[in-house]
């Protein structure tokens, strides 16, 4: 068996019982962790398609910023795992017919003649190509317009979650009309009697 | 060898388990929530394994962008999550009724 053979399947074993224990674990909190996990194998996974840069960046995105904040808001609720789980396994064999008929019926399709689809190898990129510069390339000439879109995506996420989760009332400016109209013009200033003094 | 079929079916039975994931935490949201993140896992799977056999990049451009609007996506939810727990102290699927639908 040639040496990255032998590294997917060792990475998939991982990465499929990562997944399991993701769907199974009692605590949130192990979930959590074990969906790290099977980040983290995903992401060496890619490396071995030769896909660098989105490798370090699901690492980056993934592990460093999504599953933190997963892990926060895990710790913050209170959750009663008992009543949570009730029921969980009478789900079971529905959930298990359905998933091993999609995976078989996928895996019927994908694996066409017995595993020989794209038999033929990818001619192997020599070892000073980068695969960051070849997609940073594509990304800022081709496809910069949709790269500028992604980051108007960003900013509604960021505008978004703080707006639904301030706690206080928000501090703005705006002024009541209803209460506008009744202001007199006494109200707004007012003269003062001071007496001039002089230079010395 | 690895053929472009290994990629693919691996990316199957991750998609497969997140989806029984989400039928075996119906009560559940924040399962829920990273049993989608999986599913988003499996997709861009496919997604490099076809670029790199293809001799593709686009793929990969693609990727990028859906990790994108998954990040954007679960930060909204979580704070979704956040503010309902705040107001309902819990965050069962059961009590979430108020709409009675």
């Amino acid at each position: 068996m040639e040496f990255k053979t032998f590294v997917f399947y060792f990475l998939s074993v991982i990465l499929v019982f990562a997944g399991l224990r993701v769907i199974t674990a009692r605590n949130p909190v192990h979930a959590a962790l074990y969906l790290v996990l099977a980040f983290f194998t995903a992401s060496g996974v890619w490396m071995l398609l030769q896909a660098e840069f989105l490798a370090i960046a699901l690492v980056l995105v993934y592990v460093g910023a999504v599953m933190v904040l997963f892990l926060f808001v895990v710790m913050m609720l209170d959750i009663n795992v008992d009543r949570i789980r009730e029921g969980f396994w009478s789900y079971l064999p529905l959930g298990a017919i359905i998933g091993l008929l999609m995976a078989a019926e996928m895996g019927l399709v994908l694996g066409g003649n017995y595993l020989g689809l794209f038999e033929s190898s990818v001619a192997q990129t020599s070892a000073d190509f980068s695969n960051v510069q070849a997609v940073g390339r594509l990304m800022f000439t081709e496809y910069v317009y949709p790269f500028e879109l992604a980051s108007v995506i960003l900013l509604v996420g960021i505008v978004a979650a703080v707006a639904l989760t301030q706690r206080e009332k928000r501090k703005n400016k705006a002024v009541d009309p209803s209460q506008q109209v009744f202001v007199k013009a006494k109200d707004r200033y007012r003269v003062l009697q001071m007496p001039a003094e002089k230079r010395d | 060898m690895l053929t472009l079929s290994h990629f693919l079916i691996l990316g199957a039975i991750l998609f497969a388990i997140s989806v029984v994931g989400i039928f075996l935490n119906r009560k559940n949201l924040i399962i829920i929530l990273m049993s989608i993140e999986l599913m988003l896992l499996a997709v861009n799977l496919n997604f490099i394994a076809f670029s790199h056999y293809l001799q593709d990049l686009a793929g990969q451009v693609f990727v990028f962008f859906i990790l994108t609007v998954a990040a954007a996506e679960s930060a909204i939810g979580l704070a979704i999550l956040v503010v309902l727990f705040r107001n309902l102290k819990t965050i069962h699927v059961d009590d979430l009724d108020s709409l009675k639908g």
